[in-house]
Formats: C-alpha cells, structure tokens, sequence
C-alpha cells in the first residue's frame, strides 16, 4: 500500500511541476505586466503545494513552516506588485 | 519511506487520491493561464488552484500527518485559511490596476 503512496506522491509532484512551467510560461512571454504578475501569483502558490508534497514524502513538518512562510511573503510581494502598477509606488 | 510503514491502508489511499486531485486540479488551473486569451480571462484561471487545489492537498496532508502521529495534526488548516482569504484580497487589487492601466492608455477596458 505504501507504494501506492510513493507512486501517487510523485505524479503530484510531476503535476504540480508542469503547472509551475506553465506559470513560468505566463512569467516570460505575458503580454503586459500584470499577466506576469498573476503568472507569479500562480508560481508561487504551486511551489507552496509542492512544499507540502515533500513534507508528506519525507514525514517532516520543517516543509509545513517553509510553506506557511511561501503563503505569507507571496501575498505581500503580489500585492506590492499590484499597489505598484496601480499607483507607481509601493508606499504611499 | 520508512515513516510510511507506520501509516494505516486507508490513511495512505485517501492521502494518494486526495493528493492526485489537488495536483490535477491545479494543472487544469494553470492551464487555463496559458489558454485563455484577454487578461480579465486568465486572472480567474488559477483561482481552482488557490481554492480546489489547495484545499485537497492541505486535507491529504493533514489526514497523513494525523495517521503517522495517531492524533489529530490541524495545523495545516493555517494555510488554507490564509490562501482562502488574501487571493481575492491580491486579485481585486491586480485587476483594479490592470483596469485603470488599460483607461489610461485609453483603450478599451475589457478587450485587451
């Protein structure tokens, strides 16, 4: 049963691989800078999830504070980026 | 994988089919951000993964961590809570400058 947890565990991680290339797509070629923002947006949350697949993998929870600490910096950095192309500046 | 050993049949097939979802689930997701054409299109699309997706995975993690530890681990429901609640937070501020971005440059504001 355990390799059923092993063999499903990877192709999450092959999956959420792919999403993250896709993003990465959206990052480099978007039109606009804010397709590349919401492409960052998607990148870092797919990173999140692979973090929390390498904890289940590993059976650590050191992964779970890594992504907490993704979830949280991201926000700010997305928002920031947004506060940025809405205004021009960060702080106001 | 030797932490596995310790972990209940059923625990492990419903971390694998829950884990298989949200993974699933968040590539169709981001696929969407390739496929889809105009901005306002594509800002809807990951939002499956930040609400779907997440949620599957956090659930696979959680049912895993309270198998391997025999009681109940919920901390990962931080994650969730916290995802759930700041991306329509960050989206709305997005659009709301890609919105006035386009008024700008004068075009018009729904076609790209």
């Amino acid at each position: 049963m355990n390799t059923v947890l092993t063999w499903s565990i990877t192709t999450a991680q092959i999956l959420l691989v792919l999403a993250m290339a896709c993003a990465a797509f959206r990052i480099l070629w978007g039109p606009r800078a804010q397709d590349r923002v919401v492409g960052f947006d998607s990148l870092y949350l797919n990173a999140m999830l692979l973090l929390l697949t390498f904890g289940i993998r590993l059976g650590s929870s050191i992964y779970f504070e890594a992504a907490l600490i993704i979830a949280l910096l991201g926000f700010v950095g997305t928002t920031a980026l947004a506060k940025f192309l809405l205004r021009g500046e960060v702080i106001e | 994988m030797n932490q596995a050993v310790a972990v209940p049949a059923w625990a492990s097939m419903i971390t694998a089919i829950l884990l298989i979802a949200g993974a699933g689930i968040t590539l169709i997701g981001t696929l969407g951000l390739l496929r889809l054409r105009t901005f306002y299109e594509r800002v809807h699309a990951p939002t499956l993964g930040t609400t779907l997706g997440t949620g599957c995975i956090v659930m696979a993690s959680m049912i895993y961590f309270s198998a391997l530890g025999s009681r109940p681990i919920l901390h990962e429901l931080l994650i969730l809570l916290f995802i759930t609640v700041t991306t329509p937070i960050t989206l709305m501020i997005l659009v709301r400058a890609a919105l006035s971005r386009d008024t700008f440059e004068s075009k018009k504001p729904v076609s790209e």
